[in-house]
């Protein structure tokens, strides 16, 4: 229990999807001009990760990985090795399950899906939920850790965007120099952010 | 784009239509790769090559794809490119994979192939394609070395590793700044770079959404 606690901890402060790796930058910068519309995205992102995150875990164990063939009993098949068609799986995988939960939202959480609205397909193309799969085939999480990780990530950075947006509302008054006006300046916000984050590098649970 | 000549389509991105400060597309790998410039070569090198040929593949069958499902062809060609670039990667630089770690695969989601195949090879002949997926890789590469000049140099006092500046701990004069190996710095190198391109191009300075009034006081208006 403790090791899932710490994990969790470690995934949304010490290593924030967004501001430690850089990940779903894209729509970090493009949607975080509202708080509101900040946040439906964040809790996306949340929902997304938690789901894709096991499943593609169960794809990597007992589809991909070196042996894990064994279970069909096919003679040989524990010879077989598909991990260099990770890529090709994980990126169908996402985009197979985000059009899924949209369909099933729309059906019995209509309120949700108007919320989500066009975040929702967007989300396939959020290098977010593909860096957090490929992290989790890098450090071999096992299945339990992997539902703890997808959670932890997606809700670091829905922590990270939400914030975000709740300086730029503010920042839209200010005076900015012409040429930093707009993206320039939220470079440096997130820089700044970054950096306040950095404090909690280092930190062992 | 509505003048469709070779020159244009190859330079245009580079400079005037730079896909990273223009049009915020692949910001996310362009930050985590660019502490040293070996390291920001490799992944240039790699993105040019991905877009280049997605944007040939898929401009060489638009006329097949039907549009409901153009998204899950252009993935799938976009993907499989990665894996070849992956698997070259692990086979004959495999430090460098080592590196570069998940960034190789999340080519994959960056913007810029994806919208490339999208916006420009979907309505264009497959040799102007091809060429704008080397442009717009280039201008991608180019911002990436910069940034990986900055950050390498003051950062390690080095340039593709030979040393340039040598620092305190070899014996010489440089103090080499940690910050700039850390990684809010790639955000704050973007954010001058694209100050220097906007004032550069004063036509690419955004407006600010809400105008002050003449005279008021910067205070009173929070």
């Amino acid at each position: 229990m403790e090791h899932y606690l710490s994990l969790f901890v470690a995934s949304v402060f010490v290593e924030n999807m967004a501001l430690a790796f850089f990940l779903g930058m894209c729509t970090f910068l493009a949607v975080s001009k509202k708080v509101s519309s900040a946040i439906g995205l964040g809790i996306a992102v949340i929902v997304v990760l938690t789901v894709t995150v096991p499943v593609n875990n169960l794809v990597f164990t007992y589809l991909l990985q070196e042996g894990a063939l064994t279970w069909t009993g096919i003679s040989g098949a524990e010879n077989i090795d598909l991990s260099f068609l990770g890529l090709l799986s994980y990126i169908g995988v996402i985009a197979a399950l985000v059009q899924i939960m949209e369909m099933f939202l729309d059906k019995y959480v209509p309120s949700l899906y108007n919320a989500l609205g066009v975040f929702l397909p967007l989300i396939t193309v959020n290098c977010a939920i593909l860096g957090g799969v490929l992290f989790m085939v890098e450090r071999s999480y096992n299945f339990g850790e992997s539902v703890v990780y997808g959670f932890g990530a997606g809700t670091g950075w829905a922590l990270a965007i939400a914030a975000l947006a709740g300086i730029r509302e503010k920042l839209k008054y200010s005076d900015v120099p012409g040429g930093l006006q707009g993206l320039g300046i939220t470079f440096i916000t997130v820089g700044l952010m970054s950096l306040g984050f950095m404090s909690f590098s280092g930190i062992q649970l | 784009m509505a003048d469709v000549n070779a020159k244009g389509v190859l330079t245009a991105p580079i400079f005037k239509n730079n896909p990273i400060a223009l049009q915020i597309l692949g910001i996310c790998s362009a930050l985590a790769v660019t502490t040293s410039m070996s390291v920001s070569l490799v992944m240039a090198l790699a993105v040019i090559f991905v877009t280049a040929f997605s944007n040939l593949f898929v401009s060489l069958i638009r006329n097949h794809i039907p549009s409901s499902i153009r998204i899950i062809v252009q993935m799938t060609i976009i993907a499989s490119l990665v894996i070849v670039v992956d698997q070259i990667l692990k086979a004959y630089a495999y430090e460098m994979s080592k590196q570069l770690s998940v960034f190789v695969g999340l080519i994959i989601t960056n913007c810029i192939v994806m919208g490339r195949a999208e916006g420009f090879a979907m309505s264009n002949t497959p040799g102007m394609s091809f060429l704008d997926g080397i442009g717009n890789g280039l201008g991608y590469g180019f911002v990436l070395m910069v940034v990986g000049f900055f950050r390498e140099l003051l950062g390690s006092g080095s340039v593709f590793g030979f040393t340039v500046l040598p620092t305190v701990q070899d014996g010489g004069w440089y103090v080499g700044n940690g910050l700039l190996l850390l990684p809010p710095s790639a955000f704050f190198i973007i954010g001058l770079l694209i100050w220097v391109l906007r004032s550069l191009n004063p036509e690419q300075v955004e407006e600010n959404e809400f105008k002050m009034k003449e005279n008021t006081q910067p205070k009173e208006a929070v």
